[in-house]
């Protein structure tokens, strides 16, 4: 080689020995609390707008909602921005009283007309989580009227109909439930949007920490905030950062770089196992795996052949060789945790019974179906699965993988045979499931709600007109006595085969503790995280 | 050049661009994904849908729609993305340099390390070097860049400690540089912070490493290539019977002959570096352009796409116009108007 050469090497080899000069470490301090995780869902940081995974649990440490359900009893109530409420005796105002003293991350008091002008400001922006106040009756005509401080402290609401407390109060838990500093907001008012544009990207809040930066796909600081009435957290910043593959995810876990790793397969916990410096945590979440089976397909229309489908599932081989504690077996509508959910487990996998079922409809033969289901794992190796068992009843399954948006698409437009989703409830109550699952006031192509019963094409009168009543009833114990009974019909008539309930699997290190990890990705809390 | 070759040079470059948008633009559209479910997700009701549905202009007719597009690209606005909450023209001026700065780099060391190993192969041709250089490229060719990255991370950051780990820099170094270029290498150097320089350089010559490698294993295949080309020639021997040194005949009049067609082949490296390297930017979770085109077209985000295309349509005649004067360097017959 010649002297040219030579040096051309060289000089490459020198800019690779300048950053091996040194070791690479990135440990954080002990009062950071950094955490890897998928965050490329958050598509705007506006309370009122918030309605993904990511956003939502952002907006949980952010802002301070009225309400809280408690995360190891959600039909515990307990108090945020307001310490105590009332309902009236016919049951359509609701007076909170806001607690005293608290502060927003700005310095501006915490008054019940933030309260008010925060609920209004979601129904008046009419963003994707709107309907969670709106199906109480307020429109942007009414809230003015309908939501109001009387005072500092006292703010009053008035539904249309006497609705269930716990139903109510359950949506105020949710992120639609937030207070935003109203004069912040409202200083940043741009052609009448409510700071909407400006929020979209910042925050305003009375939470436990305030945003210091979001980088969109990249990572979200977070600082402490001192003056939170609860007391400061321990940390005084959260770093969450973007990485979407979990191969990373564990080599920055295990090199000690990061303190939780939110996104972690099967695979790589089992591949942790044993590690003593790091603590592997199972949270059940509410979200739901399940088939959906189109009946305007004349095979899967048949009840026989929606009967015979859910014995053709291996729900246990799949939790237990594909899931791995990812998800447990469920087959009803309400996840664990909720007001109303029965743990009835009908079906297993039962290829001869299937059979039976199948002759009776006069498909003894087999049929050919597709499945549309995300290109992602473990969705396809589920597919995979469910495919096989198919076959044992000469179902011909074809698997029809694509993008998350694309399969959502076609499954939304009613074009799909099956479709195999994950659903998760919107707010903790059993309606946010049940009107999803259960509920279809109108089959028809320009009906207003569009539920999963709707995009299935079923069309449920009893079931639909029991879930409408079930949130009037006021009594709990009878009000969960009307779901278990919508959820055991359902499990018998519906289009919907409910296979799983999700299991968050979070590793992390063994010196941590205090991170909240409730049954919704908005009640997952960093305050109480401390580094031992 | 004259004025009239500039306004030929810029109304082609216009038509190209135009043309890029324009398709982009139907593909867009004509993807089965319906681009209102990027901006409210799944569960928003029927009247939400179609308010936004008429805010992002998706009712209009096509025409108009991309009529509107143009309109405001041309007063430099690529409108908003859907998925970032920012505006298109602010998301790129962050992705872009992340992409720059790893790219750049990369193609570099491709540079430095693979035209030697080309010229050594062909010199050597048939002998072990060639056979050893030749295998180097052929993994280069087969190995996967994602498994390839993992590994590295396995084993240069994860056992040995001796680089950074994934994402552009350490946390507790973000926001400590004012980013004026976005390179953070140019900035950290440019504000003398010297550690965040350090440490971005940590941050970078692992991926930089792997896809060097990449282009390294192209740009030494296609050097020996040229070289072996070149040393046949009748000019070599009468060269070497003249009796100039073998240094001087390989590198001053073999190589000096392969200058043309290796610049174009190192342009089209840097190129395609240039648009994002997906598998690289998720393992390294590195920020750059071709996460951020590849997450906006699976969510129709398309002004994302658009900007994103827009600014890959830029660095491809950049490049081109570039290796045209580089050409006209290397090659006086290209000044005459006779030269490729």
């Amino acid at each position: 080689m010649s002297g040219l050469a030579g040096g051309l090497v060289a000089a490459a080899a020198a800019v690779a020995g300048l950053a091996l000069a040194a070791p690479a470490s990135a440990r954080a301090p002990d009062d950071v609390f950094v955490m890897a995780k998928e965050i490329d869902d958050i598509i705007t940081l506006d309370p009122a707008e918030v309605f993904e995974f990511s956003g939502a649990e952002y907006s949980a440490n952010v802002y301070e909602r009225l309400v809280y359900f408690d995360v190891d009893n959600v039909q515990e109530l307990k108090g945020g921005a307001a310490r105590s409420w009332t309902v009236s005796d016919d049951g359509r105002t609701y007076t909170f009283h806001i607690r005293e003293g608290q502060t927003f991350h700005s310095g501006n008091p915490v008054t019940a007309f933030d309260a008010a002008y925060s609920l209004r400001r979601v129904v008046l922006l009419n963003k994707s989580p709107a309907f969670i106040l709106a199906q109480f009756g307020f429109t942007p005509e009414n809230v003015r009227e309908r939501i109001r401080a009387v005072d500092d402290s006292t703010l009053t609401i008035e539904t249309d109909r006497a609705y269930a407390p716990s139903f109510f109060l359950a949506c105020l838990t949710s992120g639609v439930g937030s207070v935003v500093d109203s004069k912040l907001v409202q200083a940043h008012d741009k052609g009448g949007d409510m700071g909407h544009g400006w929020l979209r990207t910042r925050s305003a809040g009375s939470g436990p920490f305030k945003l210091r930066m979001w980088k969109p796909n990249e990572l979200i600081i977070l600082d402490g905030f001192a003056d939170y009435w609860r007391g400061p957290p321990a940390m005084t910043r959260v770093v969450i950062r973007h990485i979407a593959e979990p191969g990373t995810q564990r080599l920055l876990i295990e090199t000690g770089d990061i303190d939780v790793a939110r996104n972690l397969g099967p695979d790589q916990v089992a591949g942790i196992g044993g590690n003593p410096g790091l603590r592997v945590r199972y949270a059940r979440k509410g979200a739901l795996y399940y088939l959906g089976l189109n009946q305007n397909n004349p095979y899967l229309r048949r009840p026989e052949v929606k009967q015979a489908l859910r014995y053709l599932v291996d729900y246990d081989g799949i939790a237990k060789t594909i899931l791995r504690g990812s998800a447990v077996v469920h087959q009803s509508f309400l996840p664990q945790g909720f007001l109303g959910a029965i743990d009835d487990r009908p079906y297993r996998l039962d290829a001869d019974k299937a059979k039976r079922l199948l002759e009776e409809a006069g498909l003894g033969a087999g049929f050919a179906v597709t499945m549309d289901t995300r290109n992602t794992r473990p969705a396809l190796d589920v597919a995979q699965s469910i495919q096989a068992t198919f076959a044992l009843a000469d179902i011909r399954l074809e698997i029809l993988p694509a993008g998350g948006k694309q399969v959502l698409t076609k499954y939304r437009a009613r074009n799909h045979d099956i479709y195999f989703g994950r659903w998760g409830p919107d707010y903790q109550d059993p309606h946010t499931n049940a009107s999803a699952f259960a509920s279809n006031p109108d089959n028809s192509m320009g009906a207003e709600f569009k539920t999963l019963a709707w995009r299935n094409g079923w069309e449920a009168p009893d079931l639909t007109a029991m879930t409408a009543a079930a949130v009037f009833e006021r009594d709990p114990d009878r009000r969960a006595t009307l779901y278990a009974e919508i959820q055991r019909r359902h499990q018998q008539d519906s289009p919907f085969v409910i296979m799983f309930q999700e299991v968050e699997l979070v590793v992390e290190r063994a010196r941590l503790s205090g991170l909240v990890l409730g049954p919704s990705f908005d009640s997952n809390f960093y305050r109480a995280v401390v580094k031992n | 050049m004259q004025l009239g070759s500039v306004l030929r040079l810029v109304v082609s470059v216009a038509l190209t661009l135009l043309g890029l948008l324009l398709v982009t633009f139907v593909i867009g559209r004509v993807l089965p994904i319906d681009p209102v479910l990027a901006a409210v997700g799944d569960r928003a009701p029927a009247d939400v849908i179609a308010q936004v549905r008429a805010e992002m202009g998706l009712d209009l007719p096509l025409y108009e729609q991309f009529w509107i597009y143009l309109v405001h690209a041309v007063h430099g606005d690529l409108g908003t993305s859907v998925l970032t909450a920012n505006p298109v023209l602010a998301d790129i001026k962050r992705v872009f340099p992340a992409t720059l700065e790893l790219a750049t780099t990369a193609t570099l060391l491709g540079v430095l390390l693979g035209v030697p190993l080309g010229v050594t192969a062909a010199v050597n041709r048939g002998r072990w070097p060639d056979h050893v250089i030749r295998v180097v490229g052929l993994m280069g060719y087969s190995v996967p860049v994602f498994w390839l990255g993992l590994v590295g991370l396995l084993v240069f950051y994860a056992m040995l400690g001796w680089t950074a780990g994934p994402g552009r820099i350490d946390v507790h170094y973000e926001g400590l540089v004012e980013p004026m270029t976005g390179v953070i290498l140019i900035d950290s150097a440019l504000e003398g912070q010297w550690k965040v320089f350090t440490n971005a350089l940590k941050h970078l010559v692992l991926p930089a490493s792997i896809l060097g490698y990449f282009s390294l294993a192209y740009i030494s295949r296609m050097t020996r290539g040229f070289m072996i080309e070149q040393l046949g020639q009748e000019y070599i021997v009468t060269a070497r019977i003249k009796g100039l040194s073998e240094a001087r005949v390989v590198w001053r009049h073999a190589f000096g002959n392969v200058l043309v067609p290796l610049v174009t082949v190192i342009a089209l490296t840097y190129a395609s570096l240039l648009e994002g390297s997906v598998l690289t930017e998720t393992v390294f979770a590195w920020p750059g352009l071709g996460l951020y085109i590849t997450n906006s077209l699976f969510n129709a985000d398309m002004n994302a796409v658009l900007g994103g295309t827009l600014v890959v349509g830029v660095v491809f005649v950049a490049l081109n116009l570039l290796v045209d004067l580089l050409y006209r360097v290397l090659d006086p017959r290209a000044w005459a108007g006779k030269g490729a």
